[in-house]
Parts: C-alpha cells; structure tokens; sequence
C-alpha cells in the first residue's frame, strides 16, 4: 500500500517559488496500479519521485505498507521499491544478468540464488535465458531493453513499483505488446504499483485508478470508468477527449450488459415454431438455432419461417458472429460495425449461448452513467479551483 | 585488380628501398657508428623509462582522484573555475615549467620528476572530469532509484561508463610524457635526452639520432601498451573497439 499524506513540493527558481505538488493525500491499495495522469509540467513526475525521495518532499509524508518512507534509511527504501524510468537506464558497462541482479547483489543474496532468479525473470518477461543473459544492453531492440528494465525493477521481488512512463520510449506496436504482457505478469505479482503516464489511453488500459493532475493539484482520483463518465470539471473532460465514452467500451465487460433474455430454436424444431418464437420475442429477422448442448449452430431468418415448410436444421444460414462473456464492449461494438448487426449471441467459455448483447443495451449501459458539465448536470461533490 | 597490383608493386619497392638503405648504411660506416652508442642507448632507456613510470604513475594517482572530486555534484560551482586554471596551466610550455621547478628543487631527478607530473596531471585530470560528467544523468538516476551507494553509483557505474575517455586521457599524457622526457636532461634528470643535446651541440647528427629515434620508438610503444590495456579492462558494452 502506498498512502500520501499532504504532500507538498515547492521548488526555488530565479523566478519564485513554483508549486510543483501541492497537498497531495491519496491511497493507493495493495495490489492496484495507480496511473498519475496529467499534461506535462503538472508534477506528476514530481510526486513519483518524492515516494523513493529522488526529489526531497517539501513537506507532508508519505507512508509504504504502513512504514513512514522519509524516516527510512534511503538505500533501505530504494532496494525496496522498483523503478523503472522511460529512459530505461540499463548499465552499459554490464551485462543482462548483472543488470538484472543488481538489487539482489546489493541485497547480499547467494549467488546460485540471484543467479537462478535472473532466469527466472527472464521467463516472467519471456525472452531467452540463454541468449540474451550473457549480451550487452546496446545488443538489444528498444522494447526488449524495456522489458529487462522491467526485470530489473522486479528482480528482488519489491511489493512496491513506481514506472515513470516506463513504455513511453518505444514504438507503438511493442508498447501494446509490453503493457498486455505487464498486466497479465501483474495479475499474478500484485504489486502495488504507481505509474506515471500522459496519455490516456494508456491510463484506462493500466490504471486501476487514475488521479489526473494540473499544476500541482490533484483534480481527480477516480477508478477509469468513474473517470470517464462523470469528469470532475471542464478541464478533465478536455483531458479525456471528446470521445471518452467510446473509450470507456474498453472497461466494460459483456458479461455486465448481457442479457439472457434470448429465444432460440432447435434444429428439430420446425420453421413454424421458429417463426412463432420470432414473434414472441420481437425479433425482426431472424433467431438463433442451438445444438443440444446449447451451442449456435446457425440462424434461420424470418423470410424463410415465413415462406417455407420444414425444418429449422434444413434451412441454416451463418452465425455472423459471437461474443464471449469476458470480452469487452470495445470488441462487441467492433464486431456490430463490421457484420451490420445489431446484436450478437453471448457465447461462455465452452461456447454455449448465455445470452444477447444488443446495440442498445450497450448504449444504455453507457449513457445511463454519462455526464457532461456543458449539459449543466454536475458532479455532486464541490468542483476543484482552477 | 589493378589496386592490388599498385599495391604490391608499393610494397616491392619499399623493400628495395630498406635494402639500399641498409647497403648504404653499412658501407658509410652510420650503422657501425650507430652500434657504437648502444650500451649509452641502453643505459639512458632505462632512465627515460623509470622517469616515465615514476611521474606518470604519479600523475595518474593523483589526476583521476582529484578528476573525480571536480565531478561530484557538491562540487558543481568550482569544477568549471578549477578546470579553467588547469586548462591555463597546460598552455605554459613544458620548458617553463622545468625552470621553474629547478628553481625551486635544484637540479636532479626530483626537480624532472615533478616537472614532468606536472606537465602529464592535465589531460588526465580534464578527461576523467568530462567522462565522468559525461555519464548518462538517466543512468545514475537509475543507479540511485535502485538503491546504490553514492560509493557503488561512482564505482559500479559511473567509473566503468567514463572508462574508455580516462583511458584515453592517460593515453594522450604518457606519450606526451615520453616526448616530454628528452628536456629533463637539461636540468640534470638523465634520460635519452642526453644523447640528443649533446649531439646537437657537437653537431653529431648519428648521437642526435640514437638518441631521438630511441624516444620515438618508446612514443610508439607506451602507446601500443596503454591501447592494448585499454582494450583489455573496459568491459565490452562500452568499449566501442569491442563492440
């Protein structure tokens, strides 16, 4: 757990005192990652810094796992916490395995220990033991000397991280890759976890929480979904971008629009009893045909229930699509985009038919908790000076 | 083609070149003349090369300690004023400086041998500051974030990542010292200098020669010697001749 507790940080320059951080409290709970969100110069990096006293807090404390952080021996401190920099900051001058080992070294760890947590971490971050251990940083690709920073940070096992844009530096395409697989390491680590970023997309695919700040004040610290409907003032709601609620389609599961209300016929089931359902449902083209174990084995569509006799399993048409229950809304409203549909059937794990998504339970569920200030409905807590 | 054969031809008559030279040498007598001043040459070399030793082993003692106090931070507002009064310092020519350290210390080894520690403290102490400073800042603050002493950021990190430029400075100060050695003969420090002044003086071109090839050959060999140990002691990340 990492706690703020009013903390502040004043710098002196020629021009006067700047406010970099100004009465900073918040909390961070074991196992979550807090994103520090905001445009640069608003101190989030400052804040980031003052928690392994890289920067020296002007006043205010700050609290790990319930130990005061600035009465701490500060190479104590730092050994405990990882960090990792945008900049990287691998040691030229030594290889990937005393790179990796460093802290472990500084720790006083065996060396057959150190040695086989090296390999170890380099599984987590899947890449080679054998051959990368023995390279040199300046052998390796921009996104793979990231990932051994990221080894680095965790090699003695730290429950604390601080990652100051630590994907920032590499290319769109590796950064996507790097931060899947830093989430999927992260559902097994649980570390707690405070991550500095400025771009928002990054911040709602990492954050468990994101506290955005401007000029030193802490504007809003909220988890993403909270962020993205209801912004705190004007200055957040620019910050999102005008399409926050498509962004918030990434946060929500299907498992929380679906609904089980779905009609659905068998193959023995003749075209009259299909086109029966259709009514009772409501369904304007067509209903799902389940197998016995309630698998989607294809449609029948209304024109042929209402034209032809027989039976349902004679006269199958494609499934254009189905979504599993743990997906999210961003891929249901991709896959309606490009089938032209309005509602998928919602598959489990094993494939079953669970349920339906519908276009409009989507928007629903989204606008139901949408706020705008422009539209004059406001947060209810007081707005923050600007 | 037609390169390797100017190539070839290049080399030819070069070596024909080194075999008249030696015909001529041997029946004019210089080579005789030459084989008369060995055992000096000999002698003398061995002086030039503890001269060398002992100042330059000096030098190095002193300039990369006193390099890597300018480099701290704490530091920061009189680095640049102590480098300035160095960099001034290494405009005095070396002669001055044997002047005036012979009036203070007399003549002899002790007057030469701080002449010439003098005259080599420079270039080392201006590349272990610059190599030092030159450390990627992104790289300390990655040595501090994890927990390193200021002790083990300086020699973990900060001296193995300047490593190839002190190297280079020692480089440029020891065969400056080489160079620099022949003067100590003026103030009575020995050396192969000997044989060069006194040739001069009696206009005895092959004195002067087996005394000034000898220096150049050193020159050349202290400066095989420090590159090959450069080689060998900076670890191959940064070592750009390993890369």
């Amino acid at each position: 757990m990492i706690r703020l507790d009013n903390l502040t940080k004043v710098f002196d320059t020629p021009k006067g005192a700047v406010v970099a951080a100004d009465r900073i409290s918040l909390e961070v709970p074991p196992g979550e990652i807090c994103i520090l969100l905001g445009p640069s110069g608003c101190g989030k990096t400052t804040i980031l810094k003052m928690i392994n006293r890289i920067v020296q807090p002007t006043s205010g404390k700050v609290f790990i796992n319930g130990e005061d952080a600035l009465n701490m021996n500060l190479e104590e401190l730092r050994r405990g916490i990882g960090y990792v920099i945008q900049q990287i900051g691998l040691f030229p001058n030594m290889t990937i395995e005393e790179n990796i080992t460093i802290v472990p070294k500084l720790l006083g760890w065996d060396p057959a220990k150190y040695k086989e947590r090296a390999r170890e971490l380099m599984a987590m971050i899947s890449m080679e033991p054998d051959s990368f251990l023995n390279r040199y940083p300046s052998e390796l690709s921009g996104g793979q000397q990231q990932r051994i920073g990221v080894a680095r940070a965790l090699a003695a096992d730290p429950p604390v991280m601080l990652m100051d844009e630590p994907f920032g530096a590499i290319d769109p395409i590796n950064r996507a890759t790097i931060q899947d697989e830093f989430l999927i390491m992260q559902e097994q680590l649980k570390k707690t976890i405070m991550f500095v970023s400025h771009d928002i997309d990054e911040a709602i695919k990492m954050g468990d929480r994101i506290a955005v700040f401007r000029k030193g004040h802490l504007v809003q610290y909220d988890t993403p979904d909270d962020l993205l409907a209801a912004p705190r003032n004007t200055f957040i709601e620019s910050f999102l971008g005008e399409d926050r609620a498509f962004k918030r389609l990434s946060l929500v599961k299907v498992r929380e629009v679906v609904s089980d209300n779905i009609g659905t016929v068998t193959p023995d089931d003749s075209l009259e009893t299909a086109l029966k359902r259709m009514d009772d449902f409501g369904y304007q083209l067509s209903i799902l045909v389940v197998n016995n174990r309630h698998q989607p084995v294809g449609m029948v569509s209304r024109a042929v229930a209402r034209t032809t006799r027989g039976f349902c399993g004679d006269h199958l048409q494609n499934v254009p699509a189905t979504i599993e229950l743990d997906d999210n809304l961003h891929k249901a409203a991709a896959l309606m985009f490009a089938k032209d549909t309005v509602w998928l059937p919602c598959v489990d794990a094993e494939g079953r038919v669970r349920g339906q998504i519908s276009q409009r339970a989507m928007t629903h569920h989204l606008g139901a908790r949408f706020r705008s200030q422009e539209n004059g409905s406001h947060h209810s807590s007081t707005p923050v000076e600007e | 083609m037609p390169i390797q054969s100017l190539n070839m031809a290049l080399r030819a008559l070069v070596l024909v070149a080194i075999f008249f030279a030696g015909a001529w040498g041997q029946s004019s007598g210089v080579i005789d003349d030459f084989l008369f001043y060995i055992p000096d040459v000999q002698y003398l070399m061995g002086q030039h090369l503890w001269l060398t030793a002992v100042s330059g082993g000096l030098a190095i003692l002193v300039a990369i300690p006193v390099g890597i106090v300018l480099s701290r931070p704490s530091m920061e507002r009189w680095a640049e004023t102590v480098m300035q009064v160095f960099n001034i310092g290494t405009t005095i020519p070396t002669l001055a400086v044997l002047a005036l350290a012979m009036s203070f210390l007399g003549i002899g080894t002790v007057p030469s041998v701080f002449a010439l520690f003098v005259a080599t403290l420079l270039p080392i102490v201006r590349n272990t500051y610059t190599g030092l400073r030159g450390v990627d800042p992104a790289l300390l603050e990655a040595a501090a974030g994890i927990g390193m002493s200021p002790m083990q950021r300086l020699f973990r990190v900060e001296l193995p990542n300047a490593l190839y430029v002190i190297f280079a400075g020692i480089r440029t100060a020891l065969v400056l010292n080489v160079g620099t050695v022949p003067l100590a003969f003026l103030i009575g420090g020995g050396g192969l200098g000997e044989l060069i002044f006194t040739g001069i003086d009696l206009f005895d071109p092959v004195m002067m020669l087996a005394g000034a090839i000898p220096t150049a050959l050193l020159a050349v060999l202290v400066d095989a010697c420090i590159a090959v140990a450069a080689f060998l002691m900076i670890q191959r990340g940064v070592n750009p001749d390993r890369a």
